[in-house]
């Protein structure tokens, strides 16, 4: 973990006027050591997209109830929209263009695409972190169970029954 | 959202202290609730101390029975623990129960016993809220109020606590732990969140200064004998209408001891001490658990919109403690209600 470097700022009369000065935020993206400097306020979503340039990751509703911004942080799938970059100072972040390996295509990617596991494709990025977040908790689940534990992504265009078979095909290949 | 400054707590004194010298800073630890109350401007706080990196995040046995759980643990983490897992599976079906696998690997206990209504008028700016503006009016007491309180409602306001692990830590009698700038203190789980009264703006009996340290649950586990049973408008990822954490203490076919709360109906999880008293010695069936229920909701207020769930929460009391006596708790993955 990097030591953070803060400023401490006097309450000011309306701090809505009275931007604190950016911090330093050091994320490991996909590999790669990224520094940025940051507004407190930069979720981490924003920070993926916005100032890494990693537009892979979607934002769908911003408030935690689509999963479209789902990331694994330490390995673990989150909403991203719902921390802010500066909390996860110093963490591996993982995103959907972090899941290939060499130009070979993740297990999930492959079987989302076997499966045609999705229509428009905005919520897929998410559903794959999610799976692949999913995958790593390493139960073995029935379809019933990965129904459960997929509700955080909502899939407008309705292609639950392939992104299940999809995850199916997928536990069984990792 | 409002600009704010951000500062790091490196320790729970630290946190404390930092939090009394700056009124209206707010901790942030998963951020799940309070993010998302940012972002609507409901929640507007000029510096927000960061608590996530705290080792308040263990799991301990007490000397002696029971179980002491850092606040700071994630929802998930608290779930998949093996001693919630076989000393109290209701805490951990509760909290499968609750959001998604995302929000769950995000959400901390503490956070989650600090969660704020989902009353649809205090996320609208645009319409009065006692809870977010004391004085201005309840729009959901005329309003849409289909998921609003049936008891221990005001005129002030009609929300819903919407915590399902909440409910769980109530049946089981679990205590809150907090620490203040100069001493802690213990909180019974029902004592921590209020009734709205004329005060909707006030959640909980925590202090501005305080910070949740840990939950202790006590010794009695009801492994054996439980059931949290959730209804709600979707199968997954919804809050409750009504839901129910029933726990039961058999000496065979005779309840020797019967806990009972429901979320989704008040202000705070619901249980009623005179209910669960007059089911002592009474033998566990249909006929009891009809007049548990009915006793339960005897003093519920309609709104509007909202009396189905009277009915709704009687039978699901009913269906949860006769799953609690069969020793066939409700699923949280298979839907179909046993």
């Amino acid at each position: 973990m990097t030591q953070l470097q803060t400023t401490e700022v006097p309450a000011a009369k309306n701090p809505s006027l009275a931007p604190p000065d950016k911090l330093a935020v050091t994320l490991i993206v996909n590999g790669v050591e990224q520094t940025l400097r940051l507004a407190p306020w930069t979720t981490l979503l924003d920070a993926l997209r916005d100032h890494l340039n990693l537009t892979g990751t979607k934002k769908g509703c911003d408030h935690g109830q689509c999963g479209a911004c789902t990331v694994l942080v330490e390995g673990r799938r989150i909403n991203s929209c719902l921390t802010f970059a500066v909390m996860q100072d110093g963490a591996r972040i993982t995103t959907i263009e972090g899941l290939a390996r060499n130009g070979v295509l993740h297990p999930l990617q492959q079987a989302f695409t076997d499966h045609d596991a999705f229509q428009c494709g905005y919520c897929t990025p998410g559903q794959i972190c999610s799976a692949a977040g999913l995958l790593a908790e390493g139960k073995p689940l029935t379809r019933d169970e990965i129904r459960e534990a997929m509700s955080g992504n909502i899939c407008r265009c309705g292609a639950y029954p392939n992104i299940v078979a999809a995850i199916e095909q997928a536990m069984g290949r990792t | 959202m409002i600009n704010f400054d951000y500062v790091r707590a490196t320790s729970a004194a630290d946190a404390v202290s930092r939090i009394a010298a700056f009124p209206g800073a707010k901790f942030i630890a998963g951020g799940t609730n309070l993010v998302d109350l940012m972002k609507e401007d409901v929640e507007r706080p000029p510096r927000l101390i960061d608590i996530s990196r705290l080792p308040l995040n263990r799991v301990e046995d007490i000397q002696g029975g029971g179980l002491r759980i850092g606040a700071l643990i994630a929802n998930a983490d608290l779930a998949g623990a093996p001693p919630v897992a076989q000393r109290y599976p209701l805490l951990g079906d509760a909290l499968r129960a609750g959001a998604s696998g995302q929000l769950r690997n995000m959400a901390s206990v503490g956070g989650n016993l600090m969660q704020r209504t989902r009353c649809c008028y205090f996320y609208d700016l645009a319409t009065p809220c006692n809870k977010r503006r004391p004085g201005d009016g309840c729009s959901a007491r005329d309003g849409l109020n289909r998921a609003h309180a049936i008891l221990g409602a005001s005129v002030a306001c009609v929300a819903t606590h919407p915590s399902d692990m909440c409910v769980a830590l109530a049946a089981l009698d679990a205590i809150v732990h907090v620490r203040g700038p100069t001493e802690g203190r213990a909180l019974a789980l029902t004592d921590f969140h209020r009734l709205p009264g004329d005060t909707p703006d006030r959640d909980t009996n925590l202090e501005p200064d305080e910070l949740i340290t840990a939950v202790e649950l006590p010794p009695k586990g009801f492994a054996e004998h439980y059931s949290y049973l959730k209804i709600r408008d979707r199968l997954s990822y919804a809050f409750a209408l009504v839901s129910v954490a029933a726990a039961l203490d058999l000496d065979g076919d005779r309840i020797r001891e019967a806990r009972i709360a429901l979320g989704g109906v008040a202000h705070k999880p619901w249980r009623d001490a005179r209910v669960e008293d007059a089911m002592r010695g009474e033998p566990a069936n249909a006929a009891t658990f009809g007049a548990a229920a009915q006793a339960l909701l005897r003093d519920a207020r309609a709104l509007a919109h909202n009396a189905f769930k009277i009915d709704l929460a009687a039978r699901t009391v009913v269906r949860a403690l006769t799953q609690a006596a069969r020793g066939t708790p409700q699923s949280q993955t298979d839907k179909r209600i046993g």
